[in-house]
Formats: C-alpha cells, sequence, structure tokens
C-alpha cells in the first residue's frame, strides 16, 4: 500500500507503511524508526513503533510538520522489510500450571484442541514483540497460528495478576502489573517485565523474539523469589547468539 | 527542616512536572500537569526553574503546614485560598507568592473554575526522578510520594533548606476565555466516520462526563458513528493526549496526560496543543464545542501560547505588601470586607489602600 502520513494534532503524526498485521510490516516500521533516529531531524522528540505504523513526535515551537514530513519522505524509499539478522532473543519461563491458567480449558474449548494441545502450540510458537503498550512494558507478541485464535473475554476481568500470560487474536502477552484486562490467562511469567530502576526500563523491546518454557508452578514461584532476591539477573533469560 | 506537612491532602493531589516524553517507546505514558502552563507561572512566583515539579490540585486541595520559617509557596489557578497560623488563615489570591512561617497553614479551599490549579514551592519537592521526572503515575504506582496521591500525615520535604529571601512575587492572572471554541485537528481517523458525525463534531455541543481522571475525559453529546462496524476498529498505534477516540458504542473520549501510549479505536479528531490545558481543566458538566483547523493554524496557536506564557513570566513583579487588594479585587476573591490589619481602610477606597501600604499580613 502507499504510505499514509495521518494528522494527530500539532505535536504528533502517524506514518502508516503497511494495511495489516504482519512482520514484514513491522520490519519496514523498525527500519523506518532505524534511519529517522539516523537523520536526526531537528524538532523529532521521540518515535512510537506499533503493528504497522510509527508515531512521530515533534515540537512544534522548534520545527513545522510539513518541514518533517518532508525530511520523512526523503528516507522511505530506503526503508527494507527484511527482519533483523539477530534480533534479541528470550527464553522466558512460564507456568501452565491449572492456577496460573484459569482460561486454559475455555481456550481448548473454543479451539477444540485439548488444554495440553493449547501449551504445546503456546509453548511452540516463537514470537514477534510487535510494540510495548496498554501498560509500561506490557508487549503485544504475534504470530499464533490459526488454530489458536480466540476472542477476548465476554466479560473482562477486574483484576489480572501481574506476570499474567494471556492471548487474544494472533497476539500473545504478558501483563507486567496486575490491572483490569479482558485476554484469556493461559499461563503466568515469573521474570518482572518492567523495572524503574533499569535505564531502559521494559525487559523486551519492539522486535525482539521471545519463547516460552514450560516449568512448574513451583518452580515459578522459586525463579521469581530467586529474581527477587538478586540471586537471578532477569537479562539471564535472554539467550546467547551463537553465529 | 524546611518541609511542609499535609495536614489534609485534598481530593486528589498529586506531584507533577512536564512528565515521562522519552520513555514512550517503553510504553510508558506521558505523565505530568494536565496545563503545564499553568505549572510554570506557578515555579515562576517562587523564583523556580520552570521544570520544577509542582502539585496538581484538583477541585478541592489540601492543608498543608509548614515546618520552618521561610516557606515560599504559590498557588496558580482561579483557586480560593487561605494562609495563615491554624485558627486564624486568611483569604489570600491566588497568582502571587506567600511566605509562610513555622506552622501557618496554607489551605488551597475549592477550585472555583474548572477543577484544576497548581501549588508550587520554592527550591522544589525533595523526591527522586523515576524514569527522567517527578510526575505521580498512579496506575503504575510511579513517581512522586511513593506513586500515588497526597495523603494526610505525609511530610514533602524541600530540595532547598534556604528559608526565602526578598519579596513574595505576584502577576495578573491570564483572562481566559471559557466559551470559545476547542480547536481541533480533525483525524488520524476522520474518514472512519459519517459525514453526520464529522458535522456533530463542529456544530453540537459536548459535555464533560463526569467519568473524568488524568487519564481520560468522557464527553457526552450526540452519537459519533462509524460508517461500518469495522471501522469501529483501527490495527492499534501511538496516541497522544488531546486525541478524541471514540468507540463503537459513538461516545467519545478525550484522552488526557496519562493515557496509554497505544490505543485501537478509531480517533475522529487531535485537541490541538494550545487549547488542550483549557478543555482538560473544565468540571463535569461543562459545555464544549469543537471547531476544526488545520496543523498550520494549530502550530502557530502553539507558538502563540508560549510568547503569552514567556511574557507573563517575564512580567513577575514583587510585592511591596503582604496583601495585593488589587488582586484580590481583580479575582473577585473578596468584596465587601475590612482589612482587620489596617481597619480605616475601607472597600471602594481601593487607591487609598495602594498608595499607604499597611504592614501587610505576612511579612
Amino acid at each position: 500500500m502507499n504510505v499514509r502520513f495521518l494528522d494527530m494534532g500539532d505535536r504528533a503524526f502517524t506514518i502508516e507503511l503497511d494495511s495489516a498485521i504482519n512482520p514484514r510490516a513491522k520490519a519496514r516500521v523498525a527500519s523506518l524508526d532505524a534511519a529517522l533516529s539516523a537523520a536526526g531531524l531537528d524538532g523529532i522528540t521521540g518515535t512510537t513503533q506499533a503493528f504497522r505504523s510509527l508515531t512521530v513526535h515533534y515540537d512544534p515551537l522548534r520545527a513545522r510538520r510539513a518541514d518533517i514530513q518532508a525530511g520523512i519522505e526523503g528516507l522511505l524509499d530506503d526503508i527494507d522489510a527484511t527482519p533483523e539478522a539477530t534480533p534479541t532473543r528470550w527464553a522466558l519461563p512460564i507456568s501452565y500450571d491449572e492456577a496460573d491458567a484459569p482460561d486454559l480449558d475455555a481456550v481448548a474449548r473454543a479451539t477444540g484442541v485439548s488444554p495440553d494441545q493449547v501449551v504445546e502450540i503456546h509453548a511452540g510458537c516463537e514470537f514477534l514483540v510487535y510494540m510495548l503498550g496498554f501498560l509500561p512494558g506490557f508487549p503485544f507478541m504475534g504470530d499464533l497460528p490459526d488454530r489458536l485464535h480466540v476472542p477476548r473475554r465476554a466479560e473482562p476481568r477486574v483484576r489480572v495478576p501481574s506476570g499474567s500470560v494471556a492471548i487474544t487474536g494472533s497476539l500473545s502477552a504478558i501483563y507486567p502489573w496486575e490491572s483490569p484486562g479482558g485476554w484469556n490467562l493461559i499461563g503466568r511469567c515469573p521474570v518482572p517485565l518492567f523495572d524503574v530502576t533499569r535505564s531502559a526500563p521494559a525487559l523486551l523491546a519492539a522486535n525482539d523474539r521471545v519463547c516460552f518454557q514450560p516449568v512448574t508452578a513451583a518452580e515459578a514461584i522459586r525463579i521469581e523469589k530467586a529474581i527477587r532476591g538478586g540471586e537471578v539477573s532477569p537479562d539471564s533469560f535472554r539467550e546467547v547468539v551463537t553465529a | 527542616m524546611m518541609a511542609l506537612n499535609v495536614i489534609q491532602p485534598g481530593l486528589m493531589t498529586t506531584v507533577q512536572d512536564f512528565g515521562r516524553a522519552g520513555m514512550r517507546r517503553y510504553g510508558v505514558p506521558l505523565c505530568g500537569a494536565l496545563d503545564s502552563g499553568w505549572l510554570r507561572l506557578a515555579n515562576a512566583l517562587v523564583g523556580n526553574a520552570e521544570e520544577t515539579a509542582g502539585l496538581e490540585i484538583h477541585l478541592t486541595g489540601p492543608i498543608l503546614e509548614a515546618e520552618a520559617d521561610g516557606i515560599r509557596v504559590a498557588v496558580v489557578g482561579p483557586a480560593l485560598v487561605l494562609a495563615g497560623p491554624q485558627g486564624e488563615q486568611q483569604p489570600v489570591a491566588a497568582w502571587r507568592s506567600i511566605t509562610l512561617k513555622r506552622g501557618d497553614r496554607i489551605q488551597v479551599k475549592s477550585v472555583t473554575e474548572g477543577t484544576v490549579a497548581y501549588l508550587a514551592v520554592a527550591g522544589g519537592f525533595d523526591l527522586p526522578e523515576v524514569l527522567g521526572s517527578r510526575s505521580t503515575y498512579v496506575r503504575a504506582r510511579m513517581g512522586g510520594l511513593d506513586g500515588r496521591p497526597l495523603a494526610a500525615g505525609d511530610r514533602l520535604v524541600m530540595a532547598s533548606s534556604a528559608p526565602a529571601s526578598g519579596l513574595d512575587l505576584t502577576m495578573s492572572a491570564p483572562s481566559v476565555d471559557v466559551d470559545a471554541p476547542i480547536r481541533v485537528v480533525l483525524g488520524p481517523q476522520a474518514d472512519h466516520f459519517t459525514d453526520d458525525a464529522l458535522r456533530a463534531l463542529e456544530k453540537e455541543t459536548f459535555h464533560v462526563g463526569n467519568e473524568t481522571d488524568r487519564m481520560g475525559m468522557r464527553l457526552s453529546g450526540p452519537v459519533l458513528r462509524h460508517q461500518s462496524k469495522d471501522r469501529a476498529e483501527i490495527i492499534s498505534e501511538g496516541v497522544v493526549p488531546g486525541v478524541i477516540q471514540v468507540p463503537g458504542n459513538g461516545q467519545p473520549i478525550l484522552l488526557l496526560a496519562d493515557s496509554q501510549t497505544v490505543g485501537g479505536y478509531p480517533k475522529i479528531a487531535t485537541v490541538i496543543s494550545a487549547d488542550l490545558a483549557r478543555v482538560a481543566r473544565s468540571a463535569p458538566g461543562a459545555e464544549i464545542r469543537f471547531r476544526a483547523v488545520t496543523v498550520e493554524v494549530a502550530e502557530d496557536a502553539a507558538r502563540e501560547v508560549e510568547r503569552d506564557l514567556r511574557s507573563r513570566i517575564a512580567a513577575v513583579r514583587p510585592l511591596a505588601q503582604g496583601y495585593d487588594v488589587a488582586l484580590l479585587y481583580q479575582g473577585n476573591l473578596i468584596g465587601g470586607v475590612v482589612d482587620c490589619k489596617n481597619p480605616d481602610n475601607f472597600p471602594g477606597h481601593l487607591e487609598t489602600h495602594l498608595e499607604e501600604p499597611s504592614g501587610g499580613m505576612r511579612r
């Protein structure tokens, strides 16, 4: 599709690069974000990556939208849709224990597979982090295979425990905070996703890859305590890439 | 110790500065003052750097008690402010600083127009920056005082240990045209809405709903219909404070400082930065009308607002005496009263009062 520049007031605008959610669109968003950062256009105060769009924030006292847009149009020919060759990969522990997965049975019923198969499919995916949002550090990750697609719960929960791993449509996510939420809860990840004392407070970043490694509920609690006690660093779940 | 003790917290009093613009990529809301212009004015009145964190007050403000002599504070906004020793508090104009003695209390009794006022303290608060800001973000228990609104019994320690010196400062209250339409730029998804909806946005009156907080403001008014059901959702993308998103029920929500960074509802329009503070300060029930302008007009307006703020800050002037009766009158905060410290001076003889300064209240 053609690139569209969408007005969003006088301090931001959104550049829409594709019409759908897919890794190719996401790669183009990441590529444009990197190009923009390298170009150092005057007046830009930040960017927000999303599935298929990049929102550019600017200071109207320092620059005009028209000038910034002209600068960006000059970069568009060079962006590419090739996903990063060596993204950061994570292997995060997950408990699919009944107590940690209140919607596992309902998902199984809705999709016509057994609960064990739901676990097998989810744990077998390598997820792409499309973007962070909704809550600080909340990763929107895809893509689940079609046979695991389920809608949001008809009754959103008032209280989703922090660490809950949830799915809806083609996406999976981890709730970094206790919050209301409508996604289907199928597990719990004991690794904290957000820490204000880190310079990059979110553990995951857009374009990272995430796999889940099943552990028992008891092991998840042990990992959680070890991280809290400072014996284990959340960074230790980053996979070391051997070329 | 230079500190203020929180005797009463007020309805929803939070520490705010300019927020966390650099943290959007981690999914952290902007946060910060709903009206950063007024926070800047409050800081100017106590000699602070403009971006110093102050207290954002909603409707009913706190009662704070000075723990030491020489704590200088200023309230900005249409607020009824009382100050003085416990039991002897007297009205003080907003839009000026006041220097508290040990045991003095300052109370922002009520915000009289809209819902928001700011209180700045000379030197600022001794609170840690969290992700580049002292702004309170309650939902993630981040910033400010343990990530929550003020509570009775809290102690706000000043970052500076030196008592205020020199004269208190004052400025004239800016006049706000509360009836002027709120200007918007249409989009990003104006093309998801029916022609009737776009017409209604500009022609009809909306009201600020009761369900309003720092995250967003519900607007009641005509239903803004999407062209079809599948145009009522979009693939989630970046949002900013000021966007007017419209869920499937057609009832618009104006996002404010604590709004999330991305959203999946179509946005019919975005309030321009020059007008966002005015609508964010509005009380439930207030009437709002919208008028569409271009991005260029919005940018010009932003520059004009900045020029106006700078000239107001440049015009801050010392207060020759404790009371600035002229300001009290201008703010309609007093009328028909006798100054107990200057009983011969009657209302109506304002010029006399100004020419023959009395001892003043708190100096």
